[in-house]
């Protein structure tokens, strides 16, 4: 296959998966979270890289490990989590930037989808038609937990483990995410779509498939684009996003 | 005839204790009201009754009990993206059960299902919330009553609509209530709190003047005066 044409899919698949649970990250206020997240997995990444493993799988690692010790911090409501959680993170990225071979350390806090192989392809495809799969289940529990946590305890929703699944589905989307947008940029990934398709929705359904959709859109045009103009393409893919978002934004006011 | 739910010296404690020594019972088709001033532990002890907080005592629902909540308060924003009818499929309830519950709390149904949740009056939203919990057949309904967003019409329109469920589904209905008028015309017991139980019992027969400046301090007297009907709530 076209290696322009496995990065293409591998990138569309990623803005869907992104797109998707982006949308309910924003509803959770969790559209930072993504952004700090990333922060871990460049040590994870620079370990797999010295000892010669696939670097994806490295920095997947470092984010499992990462939400499963978020959650547990969530649960012992006494101790300030935003802050630890801040401390941990911005510790993990001074590790993974001295860690890092200097020859990846752009491609890993940029993210650079121009090397992609058939290995990740399959895994991007695997992974995004999990989260597609698994996040549909668990929506009611997500969105009652948003209005109001009481509710949904008392509707006999386990929230505890509805968490547990979302913060390992954002651990996907971030280690997939990584690829095309790297490190500083991963957040924009699963927050401008969302803010975008939030802009013109009506209803949950039409609010998640359309950041979904956007997610696909602006990850494809940015990938083309940068082809075009040979630059790499994380960047032209968060351009894309914004300019996508001020278009929903005008046509908001006449909504 | 055994009690839904019996309550005996049930206390809560956070870093000191908000909630001590409150017993009472709750039979079937009752409406009990719990009052008292801001702060005094309303919201406490009906979510301890919930078992959505730790307590201390003894708190014994009869067996397979059924229980709707709606919670004081809500993050609905405008622009929740969530339609009352997206809503009201995370409970997989069926179309026709939606219109029914729809109707029993007095609401257009094509209509509302289609508009956002966000976007709904204050009073609205209570009612479908009310309709939402309805959906499940509860043998109790938990209402905590907002303390802002829904004006004094609405507010009577409400506990007349509580009153109209517990009449027609022989709902029992535990209510967190602002409003002393409401408390005499629609309770039929009242447990009174502040920090700790004050009173317990047949509205007429426990709130008297003593018991009133005990909850309230000298404020009280302000209340007992207004059995008309004519004490303004203040809505936003």
């Amino acid at each position: 296959m076209n290696p322009f044409m496995i990065q293409l899919f591998v990138g569309v698949l990623v803005g869907i998966g992104a797109g998707y649970l982006g949308s309910f990250m924003v509803l959770r206020r969790m559209s930072l979270v993504g952004d700090a997240l990333s922060h871990v997995a460049l040590p994870g990444i620079a370990i797999a890289l010295l000892i010669g493993v696939n670097p994806f799988l490295g920095g997947f690692f470092a984010l499992m490990l990462a939400v499963i010790g978020i959650w547990g911090l969530e649960r012992k409501t006494s101790l300030p989590s935003e802050t630890l959680v801040g401390i941990l993170f911005t510790i993990s990225l001074a590790i993974g930037l001295l860690i890092t071979p200097e020859p990846e350390l752009l491609e890993a806090l940029f993210g650079d989808i121009t090397k992609i192989g058939m290995f990740d392809a399959l895994l991007t495809l695997i992974l995004t038609s999990t989260v597609l799969i698994v996040m549909p289940k668990i929506i009611p529990g997500t969105i009652l937990g948003v209005i109001s946590p009481d509710l949904a305890h008392s509707a006999k929703f386990k929230l505890k483990n509805v968490n547990l699944v979302f913060l390992l589905m954002v651990a996907i989307v971030v280690a997939l995410g990584l690829k095309v947008a790297g490190t500083l940029l991963m957040g924009s990934l699963v927050i401008i779509p969302a803010a975008a398709a939030k802009n013109i929705s009506r209803d949950l359904t039409s609010y998640t498939r359309l950041s979904a959709f956007f997610g696909a859109i602006t990850a494809g045009t940015g990938i083309i684009a940068a082809n075009a103009f040979g630059v790499v393409p994380g960047p032209i893919v968060v351009l894309a996003g914004g300019l996508m978002f001020l278009i929903t934004l005008a046509v908001r006011n006449d909504f | 005839m055994e009690a839904l739910l019996t309550v005996d010296q049930v206390g809560v404690k956070f870093e000191r204790d908000v909630l001590k020594n409150v017993s009472f019972d709750l039979y079937k088709g009752e409406v009990l009201a719990i009052i008292g001033p801001n702060g005094a532990g309303k919201s406490v002890l009906l979510r301890a009754l919930l078992g959505l907080i730790p307590y201390s005592g003894t708190i014994l629902w009869k067996k397979d009990v059924r229980i709707g909540y709606v919670p004081q308060r809500m993050a609905v924003e405008q622009d929740l993206p969530l339609s009352v009818r997206e809503f009201f499929s995370f409970k997989k309830a069926h179309k026709g059960t939606i219109s029914e519950v729809l109707k029993a709390v007095g609401l257009n149904g094509e209509k509302i299902l289609n508009q956002r949740l966000g976007t709904l009056s204050g009073g609205q939203l209570q009612r479908v919330m009310i309709g939402w919990s309805l959906i499940d057949h509860p043998d109790v309904l938990f209402y905590d009553e907002p303390t802002t967003g829904i004006d004094a019409g609405g507010e009577e329109a409400i506990y007349l609509l509580l009153k109209r469920l517990q009449d027609e589904q022989k709902l029992s209905v535990v209510v967190v209530s602002h409003d002393l008028n409401m408390v005499y015309k629609y309770a039929t017991k009242v447990v009174c709190i502040n920090k700790q139980m004050v009173c317990f019992g047949h509205p007429m027969d426990v709130l008297d003047s003593k018991s009133l400046s005990h909850l309230y301090g000298h404020e009280a007297g302000l209340y007992e005066h207004h059995h008309d009907g004519t004490h303004q709530h203040k809505g936003q």
